[in-house]
């Protein structure tokens, strides 16, 4: 097996790649992609589901009726707005509409029951009043908010307050990196999909508590040891803990992909899919920030402390000159042997 | 000696007199109380799980309630708790079996959800989307239960109109759905409607005081004259104005008329007769109240003084089909996801991941345990979203063991034999793992708090398997591991097993390393 012999070298230190290091190259990836998130977000919006907007969705299965017809029904019944009929699967025939009364979303049904020979029972119906997803985007933003303070709290008891810094910033970056992703390629969003985006939080957060962990023990006498920079021991902690984060997420994705192909491809869309699809796509910006974005910015945010400050110049100084990862690396290499 | 064989010494004699030298007691401890709890669920005949509507079929009815001008701060989780009792009660009048009422959410930041399983809720949609308000309506006729050949001797001569003549001889109260109130009695006109208890008919006049025209009303009990629980009523000065009208221009008729009724949502609470002309602004129902009978007369008086609209936030419909189809998704998924994490285990880990299996299984069986419980227990309904929760914790429980697994791979790096690198390797993930399974928890229970509908059924689930997992990884794949290290076949580092030198990625260099 290459990965865990990859694994051994990585924890040694004979193989590292220096991800701390390259640290700007990072920052200024995810700030493009930040950026073009804000700007897709600015432009293009989200395209969101009638449970955000209000309005009503009507699903019948039929294998004989067509979308013209299924748009006559509606306009049958008096019914002027704007109607998005579109057909899902061999068998179903999916009308979007604005919002409707009861008695007009009972209409409807019925007129449809009528012309495509079902029963009203087997029409799946959904209404959804005009201030209802003004009531739940609120609170899936009170979540977050929420969520980020408990989490910040926890993290910064657990580990340092710096710690608890980095790794909200990593979380918030994902959430920006899957929302812009939802932006630009104009997925429909859902309150499945925003149980996905909070779920990616959590998520996110477990991998950088793993790396997190390991930068903590490699760092805990740092400043005594002087052997290395705080820098490259959360290099060696990212590297040791590479396989780890990518067993992990792996681990993760599979169950994900699961239900991404399962609800794809057998329901065509609902719960399962938007809660996948969101859940896929922010578990890889997760597994990314853990890595490239939370561990540089705690080594650029303990960098300005005095004390870091001072054990760098001294591991520079008996490094001889420029302390950069490698050199560490080599030299734990050098005295294994 | 070097100085890590040192260290390695001194772990291998904590860790041979500390906590899970026993792994074996504590894996038949875990086995033994999974048991039990099924032996618990069979006995208590918790046997099956409360699916959710979008997985068999039905209406789920969520309402918002509606603040009017004047009204926020003021609604309290009484009244909410209130106007779920008077929904509830509507929607069971419709005779649907198993049509269930539940509020979600937390003090006054509810919702209202009703989830009727196989109607197409258009009476429900209906019925629950009327305000039901306190109204006081003078009595003008008072009789028995049912319809009796004396009721024309009553009516004669009355100045009712025929609509409300006819209404009244065909009302049977003695019929459960007569006294669950309907929310459509009209302010303004007079109404035919039966005591809540289904014990006695009234013909009342049109409203003369409404709820908010009270300001508040307590249980009390009488201690000087000993004549028992009473009903303090407070009006405002608006209400103490109508309310003094009403009582002067009724304490001098005849029986019934000297009576005026208190309907909540089209039912009669409460009768009492007028003694006095009450213009003081604050009243007292006496009679022969229990204690708990004064209590929920002055709650209804209380509660019932605000009344609470409620806007339809969402109505949905799904039929049967799409239901089944959706378990099937659900399951069919899940069984993929673990499927798939299982391969993937077996794959890296070998002879380990066997143990990877065992935990997942027993999770899985816990988690069965606790929905089927749950659901006896607290009503817990399982939900599609519900069961994507538990797929996506597979992940995360998967997680744990890798953490686990991982630094037992560390330890032996730092040239630890397996036996020892199982519990070092333990002493140090398990903190890890403490750690990043509570911000799962953390964000499970936040999102349970604050969110509605799917959102909350996902996150119940995503707490309990994580919580699960913190379970399972303590008392059964730590035990199992330790079990596992002791066998000559992983000790050995056979090639299959998950730890031989060669997987675990230890140069041969490095082994002579550690001798040296």
């Amino acid at each position: 097996m290459k990965l865990t012999g990859l694994g051994g070298r990585l924890y040694r230190g004979e193989t590292s790649i220096n991800i701390i290091g390259a640290r700007k190259k990072w920052y200024a990836l995810s700030g493009i992609f930040v950026a073009l998130s804000i700007f897709s977000l600015g432009v293009q919006g989200l395209h969101l589901g009638i449970e955000f907007k209000g309005g009503s969705a009507f699903t019948v299965t039929t294998t004989s009726g067509t979308v013209e017809e299924a748009r006559a029904v509606v306009g049958s019944t008096g019914y002027t707005g704007n109607t998005i009929v579109q057909t899902i699967g061999d068998d179903k025939i999916r009308i979007q509409t604005g919002v409707l009364e009861p008695a007009q979303s009972n209409a409807i049904q019925d007129a449809l029951a009528t012309k495509f020979g079902v029963t009203v029972e087997s029409i799946d119906t959904q209404n959804v009043g005009p201030s209802w997803g003004e009531e739940i985007s609120k609170k899936a933003f009170q979540g977050l908010i929420a969520f980020l303070i408990c989490i910040m709290i926890y993290l910064a008891l657990t580990f340092e307050p710096k710690m608890a810094v980095a790794a909200i910033v990593a979380v918030i970056h994902d959430v920006f990196i899957t929302v812009g992703i939802y932006a630009l390629v104009g997925f429909e969003v859902t309150p499945s999909t925003v149980i996905g985006f909070l779920t990616i939080l959590g998520y996110s957060l477990y991998d950088t508590v793993v790396v997190f962990d390991k930068v903590r023990e490699n760092t805990r006498a740092i400043t005594s040891t002087g052997k290395m920079t705080y820098a490259q021991a959360t290099n060696l902690a990212v590297n040791q803990t590479l396989v780890r984060s990518m067993n992990t997420s792996l681990i993760a994705l599979l169950p994900v992909a699961a239900i991404l192909f399962v609800g794809a491809g057998l329901l065509g869309a609902g719960t399962l899919k938007d809660l996948a699809l969101a859940l896929f796509i922010g578990l890889i910006a997760g597994t990314y920030s853990s890595i490239f974005i939370a561990a540089p910015i705690l080594a650029s945010l303990r960098e300005r402390e005095p004390a870091i400050k001072a054990l760098n110049q001294r591991v520079a100084a008996r490094q001889g000159g420029n302390a950069s990862v490698e050199t560490v690396a080599r030299t734990r290499k050098k005295r294994r042997k | 000696m070097s100085e890590t064989n040192r260290a390695y010494a001194n772990n291998q004699r904590k860790s041979g007199a500390a906590k899970n030298a026993r792994p074996l007691r504590t894996l038949s401890i875990t086995v033994l109380l999974t048991a039990i709890l099924y032996g618990v669920a069979f006995a208590t005949g918790a046997t099956s799980i409360n699916l959710g509507l979008d997985l068999r079929g039905g209406t789920s009815v969520t309402l918002q309630p509606r603040l009017e001008a004047g009204q926020e701060g003021q609604v309290t989780a009484e009244a909410i708790d209130q106007a779920v009792a008077i929904i509830r009660q509507r929607v069971n009048s419709l005779g649907v079996a198993e049509a269930e009422v539940a509020s979600e959410g937390t003090g006054t930041n509810r919702q209202i959800v009703i989830s009727v399983p196989g109607e197409t809720g258009r009476r429900v949609v209906e019925l629950v989307g009327q305000t039901a308000e306190l109204r006081f309506r003078q009595v003008l006729l008072e009789t028995g239960a049912v319809p009796t050949p004396e009721d024309d001797t009553l009516l004669q001569g009355s100045s009712l109109s025929p609509e409300l003549v006819a209404a009244f001889k065909g009302l049977d109260c003695t019929k459960s759905e007569s006294t669950l109130g309907s929310g459509g009695d009209d302010a303004n006109s007079a109404i035919v409607t039966c005591d809540r208890n289904g014990s006695a008919r009234y013909i009342l006049a049109a409203a003369q005081v409404v709820g908010r025209d009270i300001k508040g009303a307590t249980a009390a009990l009488d201690q000087q004259n000993a004549s028992g629980w009473f009903v303090s009523l407070d009006f405002t000065g608006d209400g103490t104005k109508k309310f003094g009208a009403l009582t002067q221009s009724v304490v001098n008729l005849p029986a019934p008329q000297n009576q005026v009724a208190i309907v909540l949502d089209g039912v009669v609470v409460s009768a009492p007769r007028i003694n006095e002309a009450i213009l003081g602004g604050s009243a007292q129902i006496t009679g022969s109240f229990t204690q708990l009978e004064a209590q929920d007369l002055a709650n209804v008086l209380k509660y019932g003084s605000l009344p609470l609209a409620f806007d339809r936030g969402e109505v949905q419909q799904v039929s049967p089909t799409l239901g089944n189809d959706q378990l099937v998704a659900g399951l069919l998924a899940g069984g993929l996801g673990l499927l798939l994490v299982v391969l993937y285990s077996l794959l890296y880990y070998r002879a380990l991941g066997s143990v990877v299996i065992g935990s997942l299984l027993l999770a899985g069986l816990h988690v069965l345990i606790v929905c089927l419980l749950l659901g006896k227990w607290i009503g817990f309904t399982l939900t599609l979203a519900g069961i994507a929760g538990v797929i996506v914790a597979i992940g995360i429980t998967a997680d744990s063991f890798i953490v686990y697994f991982e630094r037992i791979r560390d330890e032996m790096r730092d040239g630890k034999p397996l036996r020892v690198a199982a519990e070092t390797g333990w002493q140090r993930a398990r903190r890890t793992i403490i750690v990043a399974d509570l911000v799962s928890v953390i964000s499970a229970v936040v999102l349970y708090i604050v969110s509605v509908g799917s959102v909350r059924g996902f996150a119940f689930t995503l707490g309990i398997t994580t919580a699960i997992d913190l379970i399972v990884i303590f008392f059964f794949t730590k035990p199992m591991v330790s079990l596992l290290a002791k066998l000559n076949y992983f000790q050995s580092g056979a090639s299959w097993s998950g730890v031989s030198p060669r997987s675990v990625g230890m140069a041969s260099a490095s082994i002579e390393g550690k001798v040296a």
